[in-house]
């Protein structure tokens, strides 16, 4: 898969955090050399502060970034052989369009037999007309960039970029500003100037449409993390997790259990599958809905209710309720709704990803002088017997163990466990625990998996009916006795003299 | 409800009468420099007697080229070090920017005198004669908040995107600052150069603290004639219809610079 010689810029292990809070984490990717890579993913994923370091307008934090193999993670911009095209065009607005494309290269310095000399006028001059020809935009060398539509500057951003001949042409939301239909012309001559320049083009969107049309490869980014690296069609058949798969395109997505080889069931019924998991394991199943057959009742695997039809042109989407799930259908097809329905999903339509989290886990969770358990600074009742099994409270709030040994845990170390049902979410942000923003929200058929995310940058994910914004702010509450306990260290440490 | 006919004139004029009444005492001086008497109000036919007098007194011609050269050294230094100092909170990040956002219009707010007085201090403490230097200083002091504030709208407006699209295209920082950010500012720029120099011009309370004495500029040299027990001089009003004038002229200039500076991007 990796060959060196192809590769033209790798980052390794790079991370940049500004005081606390991590833009990017750990982030390792090669390109190769011509391909057109799409860093996906929402507002505030990392993906333009990833742009912005290969650029060399920001410093990672860690890690390395290399061009061609050498070392450039220090080496100012004006030193890299990239250029970029800004979201909001960045033009030079008193130069005119043949100047703001000359730009760089009236700056630029060529090696003419072994001496280093600037590009003639003329040499200019047929470098602009030419990167001018490419936008399709010969005749407005002389025109104002006032002037001009914001499709056209964009194009006159482009030629601006390209003309110094970049090895990489960096891209951050370069249609962003643009209407849908300006849009969707520009991305299909993006595709062709690639095509045609055979550079590697780096492009940032959060637009997964763009994103499938534009790319060879695509990486999705969440909370300044790679969640997959992949094709178009890999990343929308084979999503590596439930993020993945509800961010990229419609899916019903369901909590499943593996039950046998290549056997899984959700939706109150066992499908065969194709991906292989281990037998018991808990997994999230995703069911595009182009890959859900309708058909009359009794005749599928398993039946259910119409109860809502809407028109999107080439087909319509279809809910069925099975039990208390929801199944998105896409069918051709202009038929009745309430009334019964039969699905079959073949096996090639399933797919199946791990879990990615079976239970909120919090590694520097402490416990206080009251015997709650503190996770991001929000102190939380719980049962501190759990810490030494058979043990018992006293009246004064000390732990007995079984053999009488007195325990005080004020300021112990612990690690806390919590369920994704035994949360409890609430308007009332007072009422509970702890509170938080709402800052991931799945939908899995029957019910919700929402992400809160605290001031103190903890997350809490938990399972919900109700629904919910992102954004929200909502309030957290946890029965005591559904909080797990493990002490770190020896329970010795804690014992009383 | 009828309104008389005196409501219907304030209406109708008010904003004539305003304008008559802060430029009457001006216009009264100009039209009294024309005519020779010692005593304003009384008119013994037109003369230019006065402004003769005016080019004839080696103070005051002294004293004019005195202000002028303070106005418009100070006035350059400011633009330099302000310019820079606008670009460079601009770019800076957001918590010492409003800071030193908040610090630069101290001196706007604080009372002159304060300013002249810590000027005076401090050079007193280091033991530095009153020079030329040191009125320079001071009014560097006083007219760079000026130009930092009219250099700051033209930051504000310009796409902060530019810099690092200069950067990206192989300018070195100095090159995107002088072939970037430079143009787009310059207006504000121009406009922070003139506001210096008439802030100089007509400044007494500063100049009078931080020159050296046998140092006049107009200001000191009027206050210095008037506080004097007995008449004004009647040269005096030759010599506010010529500052007039010139504070007019250097409007003008301004207006139909900072008009053309708009203009220029559509029309080229």
């Amino acid at each position: 898969m990796k060959d060196n010689k192809n590769i033209i810029i790798e980052l390794k292990n790079v991370s940049k955090h500004y005081d606390q809070t991590y833009a990017v984490e750990n982030f390792d990717l090669y390109v190769k050399k011509g391909e057109f890579i799409t860093f996906l993913g929402p507002s505030g994923c990392g993906k333009t502060t990833t742009l912005r370091m290969i650029a060399g307008f920001e410093m990672p934090t860690s890690g390395e970034i290399l061009l061609n193999g050498e070392d450039i993670t220090g080496l100012p911009p004006y030193q890299r052989p990239v250029n970029t095209v800004f979201q909001r065009y960045a033009l030079f607005p008193h130069l005119d369009v043949y100047d703001n494309i000359a730009f760089g290269l009236k700056l630029k310095r060529i090696n003419d037999g072994g001496k280093m000399r600037k590009l003639t006028t003329k040499e200019i001059s047929e470098k602009v007309r030419s990167a001018l020809k490419i936008v399709d935009l010969e005749e407005y060398e002389d025109r104002d960039i006032a002037t001009l539509s914001g499709g056209q500057q964009q194009r006159i951003a482009i030629a601006r970029a390209i003309v110094n001949e970049p090895e990489i042409l960096l891209l951050d939301e370069p249609l962003g500003a643009l209407d849908l239909k300006m849009r969707k012309e520009m991305q299909l001559e993006l595709k062709e100037m690639h095509k045609k320049l055979g550079i590697t083009f780096i492009y940032v969107t959060h637009d997964q449409e763009e994103a499938l049309t534009l790319s060879d490869t695509i990486v999705v980014m969440k909370d300044g993390m790679i969640q997959q690296i992949g094709s178009p069609e890999g990343i929308y058949n084979e999503p590596a997790n439930a993020f993945v798969a509800d961010f990229i395109g419609k899916s019903n997505i369901y909590s499943g259990t593996v039950i046998d080889r290549l056997k899984v069931r959700f939706l109150g019924h066992v499908f065969d599958a194709l991906d292989d998991f281990e037998i018991n394991e808990k997994v999230d199943v995703v069911v595009r809905p182009e890959d859900v057959k309708l058909v009359p009742p009794g005749e599928g695997m398993l039946d259910g209710r119409l109860i809502d039809k809407i028109f999107k042109g080439i087909h319509y989407e279809y809910t069925l309720m099975v039990g208390r799930s929801e199944v998105i259908i896409q069918d051709t097809r202009n038929l009745d709704v309430n009334c019964e329905a039969g699905i079959i999903i073949e096996p090639d339509g399933i797919h199946i990803m791990k879990k990615e989290l079976t239970a909120n886990i919090y590694d520097d969770a402490y416990i206080d002088k009251n015997n709650n358990v503190v996770i991001s600074d929000f102190a939380f009742p719980c049962d501190v017997t759990k810490l030494v099994p058979g043990s018992a409270l006293d009246g004064e709030g000390y732990v007995i163990g079984p053999d009488g040994t007195v325990y005080d845990f004020t300021d112990a170390d612990v690690k806390a466990t919590v369920g994704l049902t035994d949360i409890e979410i609430m308007d009332n942000i007072d009422e509970g625990g702890a509170w938080g923003n709402v800052v991931g929200i799945i939908y899995k058929g029957d019910h919700y998996m929402l992400t809160v995310r605290t001031p103190q940058d903890e997350d809490f994910t938990l399972d919900t009916e109700y629904t919910y914004d992102a954004g929200d702010r909502v309030g957290l509450k946890i029965a005591p006795e559904s909080i797990g306990l493990a002490l770190k260290g020896e329970a010795k440490k804690y014992a009383k003299k | 409800m009828k309104t008389s006919a005196f409501m219907d004139f304030v209406r109708k004029f008010y904003v004539y009468i305003v304008l008559f009444i802060m430029y009457a005492p001006i216009l009264l001086l100009i039209v009294f420099s024309f005519t020779d008497t010692k005593l304003v109000g009384s008119w013994n036919g037109f003369s230019l007697r006065l402004y003769l007098s005016l080019a004839r007194n080696r103070e005051i011609v002294t004293a004019a080229i005195n202000t002028f050269v303070v106005a418009f050294s100070s006035a350059a230094v400011s633009t330099v070090l302000g310019t820079l100092g606008a670009i460079g909170i601009f770019y800076s990040g957001r918590r010492s920017k409003a800071v030193m956002e908040g610090i630069g219009q101290i001196p706007i707010m604080n009372a002159e005198i304060v300013t002249a007085l810590s000027l005076t201090i401090l050079f007193v403490f280091f033991g530095i004669r009153f020079n030329f230097l040191t009125l320079l200083v001071g009014h560097v002091v006083l007219t760079i908040p000026f130009v930092v504030l009219s250099v700051r709208p033209k930051l504000v407006q310009m796409d902060p995107n530019i810099y690092e699209a200069a950067l990206d295209l192989g300018a070195t920082p100095n090159k995107a600052l002088m072939r970037v950010i430079m143009p787009e500012v310059l207006p504000g720029v121009f406009s922070g150069f003139i506001l210096s120099v008439t802030l100089s011009l007509d400044d007494y309370i500063i100049t009078a603290f931080t020159r050296d004495t046998a140092y006049q500029t107009l200001s000191t040299y009027v206050y210095g004639v008037t506080s004097k027990k007995g008449a004004l001089p009647p040269s005096l009003r030759a010599l506010t219809t010529v500052i007039t004038l010139l504070a007019l002229v250097v409007l003008l200039i301004a207006n139909r610079r900072g008009k053309s500076a708009a203009k220029k991007p559509r029309h080229k």
